[in-house]
């Protein structure tokens, strides 16, 4: 018979034993009988020999190798009646299951989705980023990793024999037919990108080889997304013309929905077609980024080393170029998520810890109904021993107990998380990268199992240990009261870890709302109300003949100056608060270093009205006017953090510096960044806080200077112009101004678009919102925190003290009145808050160490943060133990001794 | 009447099984041989007889039938199945290889430690 066998057959068993027993019995008593024992006595006889039927049946029971599972499901479905039994407190410990194990695994899901799930592509492990890496030149970003030079790119492909490579590059653009112009994102890719990656077009063909070649036939592949708006989903789409950039394209493929590298492109061209210069040049490096993929049988090993040789080779055909570079490939995942995540990754690891804080919390408290409950029962669990019940039994069923709830409140969880999560993703700050990989899949379910099955035995496992196993005679006669001291230490150990974790909680958010308060309050350095940011597209048609395009811009932000409305308007390459920047080296005299070895600052390309409309204040000397042009001497206006840096008290008005990397005409005619004039210092402004309120002070480069864009040689102006928003400051609420402004700006060809629009108040906020999110959370955290913290408190007094009552009744009968009684109770909480605050302290301590290095604009703690903090906590929790201590001090003496 | 078993660990077993062998059996029937047969010096606890007989079916060391007695009452006769007999020699082959051992040294520590 097998073990299930067993089972099944159960009821039938049961029979067996028992008849078995029986004639047993009968047979011994008959026996007796004969040898001449009265009939009674026999029974007795036999019953003592045989050692109580009940004991025997037991270990019979034992011996069939079924009974875990029996006993699993009698505890099951005890367990379920006894909750059954006392809804409130089912319910009570259900929720703070819930909260406890949906919050961690909404935290759980965030981080699997951002940083452990693989890329969305077949083999994803397989997959490569490739760089060039240099000997000694290095960014304190990047390091020694350069992005690939389009003829280097070309070589590494064909002489390798262990990768499949593709290139891509960056590209966006103005779509202006069919349809209504737009502008997109867009990819300039080798015909391999997505057979390296392994995906399948939606509708139509990729790009063949004969497509990736300079004066091949334009063609396209468009978004799923493009697709939908400007072909209205028709299957027709292919073989259409799509106009981008002022070029027709015949879209030859629909790439499938969702399809990202690090963003979403909409539009998708051959790299192999673009005729700019850079792409010849083994020196410059126009940002393509190099994936590829392992061939079957090869490992990163065998690539690496074949790489560093077609290096070696390279370094030794074109020394000029290429000595002391190489090649190198990395996991793209790795890459990937690293580039994209940046620091929201110590965000997430941060809010899961403070997640689990609320979780043991959770436990904690669980733990403490769960043992004030397994005390009163002391009672019933005496007479299973006495009846017959192992240690090991009871403390498996109170496991299973604890399990069961445990499993239940991790199922409320799952679902709480699963409802919760969308909302919270589309609540992160800017947009959470990979947020479309962030769903409920069988890791999270996993770890939700794991949490429960955790969370149910930590709390479970103190009631368990807790069961009698000894003295049983005293219990059964007594009653539980007497034995209710036993666990009075326990239950106060409880409740101090609670209250530490609760400070913990507590005090990083207060840190987090001292720190928001603070930078809030900082000057952003510019005048932030009533500014509309756009960036703005010129017409494909004017950026193709750079000599136009001056005008056309003066023409834009004339037509943009007279909508109604608008006070002033400018332009400028670089906005604050906004990403992207441009850094650029200077020097105080002609004798320039290497470029490593120069300061940087940050440089603005700005129209003279620019200072007006940002409301920066002129500290000294001039801003830019309209003599300020091509031809006149090149001037620069810094800002005082730059002035104090470089010229110390002197005054920079007059002043000279040598910037070789901006743009301008060297000696030579056109050339690229090699400017050996020097630029004058015509006037000092105001710091602007580029980096954010929070980061500006934290920043690598905090030195500012501004040039005027009438002073961009031509040849740079096409590229300038792509970068160039408009600022406009208005008299009324600057998002009424944007559809007259789009109309305006749209111009005679109709295909000039607005994009990307701020207003400068949303960026500065957005440049808090990190802080304030974070914020957010650790409040709900720590108030959650702060709350079950009085529940545990409430109910660990509530219990302790009705323990007590035969105790307060003997001292109110002794002359205590109802205020010593009170203090009393009191007191013994106090000790215990104050214990928790204590232990709570060091840990705070920690927590705000950590937040300090992880958190932009978080300083060392402020005293009255903690006190602050600490003070609502004791508090709160005093008041969740006035009311058992009022109830306790009500006790009528004479009752309380009569049920003694 | 509760007293431990004077038996050695897992010698219970092994005489059931020597006592199952001599044919088809019920637990008293059991309970009492053993009684005779160990002429009262061995007491075995009846109540530790009905989880060894248990163990041992389980293990498939034993079979078990519903069957008739003399008396026309039905008992649970127990017998030995083939890998019970194996068991059975095996076991108390060790136990004699034990016994003898055990003797030799209590006959040695006689003639005091060499």
């Amino acid at each position: 018979m097998t073990w299930w066998h067993r089972l099944w057959r159960r009821r039938q068993l049961e029979e067996q034993l028992d008849k078995e027993l029986r004639f047993h019995l009968e047979q011994h008593a008959s026996d007796l009988i004969a040898r001449g024992y009265d009939p009674r006595e026999a029974r007795r006889q036999a019953t003592l020999a045989l050692g109580g039927p009940e004991q025997v049946k037991e270990e019979c029971r034992d011996a069939r190798g079924t009974r875990w599972l029996e006993d699993l499901a009698q505890d099951l479905r005890y367990a379920l009646r006894t909750l059954r039994q006392r809804p409130g407190f089912a319910a009570v410990a259900l929720l703070t299951l819930a909260l406890g194990i949906g919050a961690t695994t909404v935290m759980f899901t965030l981080i699997n989705g951002v940083l452990l799930r693989p890329l969305p592509f077949p083999h994803p492990d397989r997959l490569l980023t490739l760089n060039e890496q240099t000997k000694g030149i290095t960014d304190y970003r990047w390091g020694d990793l350069w992005a690939y030079s389009y003829p280097n790119y070309l070589d590494c492909k064909r002489e390798s024999n262990s990768l499949d490579t593709a290139a891509w590059r960056y590209n966006g653009g103005t779509v202006s037919a069919p349809g209504e112009a737009e502008h997109v994102d867009a990819v300039e890719m080798s015909a391999e990108l997505f057979s390296v990656l392994g995906v399948t077009l939606f509708r139509g063909r990729a790009f063949l080889p004969e497509d990736d070649r300079p004066g091949a036939a334009p063609v396209a592949i468009i978004s799923h997304g493009l697709w939908q708006r400007h072909y209205g989903g028709s299957p027709g789409a292919i073989g259409k013309p799509l106009v981008f950039e002022g070029s027709s394209y015949t879209v030859v493929g629909i790439a499938p929905p969702g399809f990202r590298l690090s963003w979403e492109p909409d539009v998708f061209t051959p790299l192999g077609q673009n005729a700019q210069t850079y792409m010849q040049r083994r020196d410059a490096h126009p940002g393509i980024d190099v994936w590829a993929r392992l061939r079957p049988g090869t490992t990163l090993e065998q690539a690496q080393t074949e790489l560093a040789l077609i290096g070696r080779r390279l370094a030794a055909q074109y020394p000029k170029t290429n000595a002391g570079r190489g090649f190198i490939a990395r996991p793209l995942r790795q890459e990937l998520v690293v580039e994209l995540v940046g620091d929201d990754r110590s965000t997430l690891w941060l809010l899961l810890g403070a997640v689990s804080l609320v979780f043991l919390i959770a436990c904690v408290n669980v733990a403490s109904l769960l043992l004030a409950r397994a005390v009163s029962r002391q009672r019933e669990l005496a007479l299973r021993v006495a009846l017959g019940a192992g240690r090991g039994r009871l403390a498996r069923q109170c496991l299973t107990e604890s399990a069961l709830l445990g499993l239940v409140g991790g199922a409320l969880g799952v679902w709480l998380a699963a409802t919760g999560i969308r909302p919270f993703v589309a609540f992160w700050p800017g947009s959470l990268p990979r947020a479309q990989e962030v769903q409920l899949d069988w890791h999270v379910l996993v770890f939700a199992l794991a949490v429960s099955l955790l969370s149910g035995f930590l709390f479970g496992l103190a009631p368990a240990l807790g069961a009698p196993t000894h003295d049983l005679e005293q219990i059964l006669r007594a009653g539980a009261r007497t034995v209710a001291g036993s666990s009075r230490r326990l239950h106060s150990g409880f409740v101090v870890s609670e209250i530490a974790l609760a400070v913990v909680l507590l005090v990083s958010a207060g840190i987090l709302g001292q720190t928001l308060l603070r930078l809030s309050s900082l000057d952003p350095g510019i005048d932030t109300r009533n500014l509309l940011i756009t960036r703005t597209a010129l017409s494909p048609s004017v950026l193709a003949n750079p000599p136009r395009i001056p005008a056309a811009w003066r023409e834009l932000l004339d037509r943009v100056r007279r909508v109604p409305g608008v006070q002033s308007a400018t332009m400028v390459d670089t906005v604050p608060l906004r990403e992207g920047n441009n850094q650029i080296g200077y020097w105080t005299t002609s004798a320039v270093p290497e470029k490593h070895q120069m300061p940087l600052a940050l440089s603005s390309s700005v129209t003279p009205d620019y200072l007006k409309v940002m409301g920066i204040p002129l500290r000294e000397g001039r801003f830019f006017d309209d003599h300020d042009r091509m031809g006149s001497k090149p001037v620069i206006v810094i800002d005082e953090v730059m002035a104090k840096h470089t010229f110390g008290n002197q005054d920079p008005v007059g002043k000279n510096l040598w910037m070789p990397d901006m743009p301008c005409i060297g000696p030579k005619g056109e050339t690229f960044y090699d400017c050996t004039d020097p630029y004058e210092v015509v006037g000092v402004v105001g710091h602007v806080r580029y980096w954010g309120l929070a980061g500006d002070d934290q920043a690598h480069v905090r030195d500012q200077f501004y040039y005027p864009f009438a002073q961009v040689p031509d040849y740079f102006l096409p590229r300038w112009s792509e970068l160039m928003s408009i600022v406009v400051r208005t008299k009324i609420p600057p998002l009424n101004l944007l559809e007259p402004l789009r109309r305006e700006a749209r111009g005679a060809t109709g295909d000039q678009v607005l994009y990307e629009v701020y207003t400068m108040q949303q960026l500065a906020s957005r440049s808090l919102a990190e802080q304030r999110f974070l914020l957010l959370l650790f409040g709900i955290f720590a108030g959650l925190a702060l709350l079950l913290a009085c529940i545990g408190i409430y109910g660990v007094l509530t219990y302790v003290t009705s323990r007590r009552v035969p105790e307060i009744g003997v001292r109110m009968a002794f002359g205590a009145s109802a205020r010593d009684v009170m203090q009393l109770v009191l007191r013994q909480s106090l000790v215990m808050i104050l214990a928790g605050v204590a232990l709570g302290i060091t840990g705070a301590l920690a927590a705000a160490r950590l937040l300090e290095h992880l958190v932009t604009g978080v300083r060392s703690i402020g005293p009255l943060t903690f006190a602050a903090m600490i003070c609502v906590l004791v508090v709160a929790a005093l008041i969740a133990s006035f009311l058992p201590a009022r109830r306790a001090s009500q006790v009528d003496p004479m009752r309380a001794l009569r049920e003694e | 009447m509760a007293e431990k078993s004077d038996l050695p660990q897992g010698t219970l077993e092994l005489l059931v099984l020597k006592v199952v062998a001599l044919g088809p059996v019920h637990g008293y029937a059991i309970a009492q041989r053993l009684l005779h047969v160990s002429r009262y010096v061995v007491r075995v606890p009846q109540g530790s007889l009905y989880p060894a007989l248990h163990r041992l079916e389980n293990r498939g060391l034993l079979a078990a039938d519903w069957k008739e007695t003399e008396t026309g009452r039905e008992a649970k006769f127990y017998r030995l199945t083939r890998k019970g007999r194996a068991q059975l020699e095996k076991e108390a082959a060790s136990w004699e290889r034990l016994t003898e051992a055990v003797g030799h040294i209590l006959r040695l520590s006689e003639g005091g430690v060499q």
